[in-house]
């Protein structure tokens, strides 16, 4: 396989007939451009499809609730529903294994002041759990923890764009913020991957909020992350049958969509897992077939090639070339075209979807990118093809007589 | 050097087979220039083939420099051919994106020597039949007969035990006929068995054995007045 003299008859070859070598390589160049890009751009759309629920965890379930719009159990529609903790431990404690994270959330809006500067802030009241619910990432300090809870402590967390709205450059942790005349202190700083929006929110204990503000237990929404050792389906049958048992807890019809609303991830994870999975197959299909198109397309070639050179192998053979070193002769050829050729695909195809870039975004498909995954296994399945390729009509072509292929003028 | 016993070789047409050498008796020793005559169809390029390693005969016995010839595959024909055998073809045969020089160097790569020493005796072979300047062209920029002593120097590269010529000057002018001839006579000369297959009887006469082949078996040999009928044309 390293015998100089061998690629130097095969340099030769390939060089005094441009053509022939640059036709049949621009087949599997193509196949190869085809394939990467048809890989690039699937992994675009799925890169889309990550991004869109990357603000959450993927085990999420969020119960929410508003007004009855339907009459029941002698209860008029229009009636505004509250949950409370009663709500929360019911849940907590009927699906204990099947809940693994579980946090309550109520809404407030502060104006909130440090020093010179003030501001309105969303609030959300919140347990411990909320911040793996939600993907919070801590820059400093801590989140809201048990203690907090114990304590109804006056304690903040604030969003990476609420500091820099009240600190600027100076340090947060530990000062004192004034949230419409009640002092809390900051005990961490956050980050969050949904926005600026969701840097622009304040969190603070969920036990705080009921007792300072209105000295209740209402809560505004329940968040779950449900044991990820459940199947997609589990989760979803779990999502049902939690709305289901909620609402006859809350005295509101089993119909009625407006009154409790359950949002489950799993519903949307399960077709989406559906939709990229079809994807995959279509793409496999389409790319394979891409890539046969392309190994018959050198095979066709090669045929072609060796009919064409029936001559001088039997010239080689009168010669005293064996039949190996003539296969071993179009084979290598065959294997280097389809190595560069592939390899000038794959570059091209990669080049292409750099350059696109984020610039489909708006069409769904965001990043696209082949993985080396891939990329090596096209250029193995290339080698391998080019040595098919190469291979059969060169062992028809060894097996010639000479004298047949020198009587061929 | 060449001893051929009761040779025989059939050609297989859809269901019959064409029978074209009916039992050859041929013994050609070291040093002789000998050419084979017949007419198209006689079968003497049959036999040239058979005597080649480029085609196997079906019956008798061939012997070539001593070694019985029988079910060669195609690697160990390969390697005899390239170190017995020198060929010298009527189309010239010569590979057409290689130079003079790299054609000439080619046995001598399929014998497994080294490239410098390779372009070296093949030079060699190239000035001695006078295309020494010719050594970078292509076999299109060289004439008909040019590109025979070429395919005369590629025979000659090896150093074969015999050259085996199928018609060497049937594309060629009577010029350079005569001179593509006197280069083999100069090479048997030397010492080289010459073995040339013609149609032609100026070229056989230049020759010093004659064998005539007709219908498959031999009718007359210069050398072996006992064999068949003499012809007339000698």
């Amino acid at each position: 396989m390293f015998d100089l003299d061998r690629w130097r008859e095969i340099f030769q070859s390939m060089n005094k007939n441009k053509l022939r070598s640059v036709l049949s390589g621009f087949t599997v160049a193509f196949a190869i451009l085809l394939f990467t890009l048809l890989f690039g751009i699937v992994s675009g759309l799925r890169n889309t499809f990550a991004d869109a629920f990357v603000d959450d965890a993927a085990n999420s379930i969020f119960v929410r609730v508003w007004k009855t719009s339907k009459p029941y159990k002698g209860l008029q529609a229009g009636r505004r529903i509250q949950l409370d903790n009663k709500d929360f431990d019911y849940v907590k404690d009927k699906y204990t294994d099947k809940i693994q994270l579980m946090t309550a959330r109520i809404y407030k809006n502060f104006n909130v002041s440090y020093k010179k500067n003030q501001d309105n802030y969303n609030f959300r009241a919140v347990h411990p759990d909320h911040q793996f619910l939600e993907k919070t990432i801590m820059d400093e300090g801590r989140y809201i923890n048990h203690l907090d809870l114990e304590e109804s402590a006056k304690v903040i967390v604030i969003g990476r764009l609420v500091k820099k709205d009240l600190f600027g450059e100076l340090p947060a942790m530990g000062k004192r913020l004034n949230v419409s005349g009640i002092s809390y202190k900051v005990i961490g700083v956050f980050s969050d991957d949904g926005g600026d929006n969701e840097e622009r929110l304040c969190y603070i204990p969920v036990t705080t909020a009921q007792r300072l503000y209105g000295n209740n237990d209402y809560i505004n929404q329940i968040n779950i992350g449900y044991n990820p050792n459940l199947s997609l389906d589990q989760a979803v049958s779990f999502g049902n049958r939690l709305e289901r048992d909620l609402k006859n807890k809350l005295d509101i019809h089993p119909d009625d969509q407006n009154a409790l609303f359950v949002r489950n991830m799993a519903e949307a994870n399960k077709n989406v897992n559906t939709f990229m999975l079809v994807l995959f197959f279509i793409v496999i299909i389409v790319g394979s077939g891409t890539l046969i198109a392309g190994i018959i397309g050198i095979s066709n070639i090669m045929i072609f090639v060796i009919k064409e050179r029936t001559k001088e192998f039997g010239i080689r053979k009168a010669l005293g070339a064996k039949p190996g070193s003539i296969i071993g002769m179009v084979v290598q050829e065959s294997v280097l075209i389809t190595t560069i050729a592939g390899y000038l695909g794959l570059s091209l195809g990669t080049f292409i979807l750099n350059q696109i870039g984020d610039g489909l975004e708006e069409y769904f498909i965001k990043d696209p990118s082949v993985n080396t995954g891939i990329v090596v296994g096209a250029t193995i399945a290339l080698i391998l093809s080019g040595l098919i390729a190469g291979y059969v009509p060169a062992k028809k072509a060894a097996r010639i007589k000479p004298i047949v292929a020198l009587r061929a003028d | 050097m060449i001893r051929i016993k009761n040779l025989h070789k059939s050609y297989p047409i859809g269901k019959d087979s064409l029978h074209v050498l009916k039992g050859i008796d041929l013994h050609i020793k070291e040093g002789e220039f000998v050419s084979i005559m017949g007419s198209s169809g006689s079968g003497k390029s049959t036999l040239l083939n058979i005597v080649g390693l480029l085609d196997e005969h079906d019956a008798g016995d061939y012997h070539l420099n001593g070694q019985l010839i029988k079910n060669l595959n195609e690697k160990k024909a390969a390697v005899l051919r390239n170190k017995f055998l020198g060929f010298v073809f009527q189309s010239f045969n010569l590979i057409s994106y290689k130079t003079a020089l790299e054609n000439v160097a080619l046995p001598l790569y399929y014998k497994g020597m080294g490239r410098k020493e390779r372009q070296r005796i093949a030079l060699e072979y190239l000035d001695k039949v006078g295309l020494k300047d010719w050594a970078s062209h292509l076999p299109n920029e060289l004439s008909g007969g040019q590109k025979q002593r070429v395919a005369i120097a590629r025979a000659l590269v090896t150093k074969p035990k015999v050259v085996l010529a199928d018609e060497p000057t049937g594309a060629l002018d009577s010029t350079t006929t005569d001179s593509v001839m006197d280069l083999l006579k100069d090479i048997n000369d030397e010492g080289m068995t010459v073995f040339v297959i013609t149609h032609e009887e100026e070229v056989a006469a230049q020759t010093k054995r004659v064998v005539r082949l007709k219908d498959g078996v031999i009718i007359s040999d210069s050398a072996d007045a006992s064999v068949g009928v003499k012809s007339e044309a000698i």
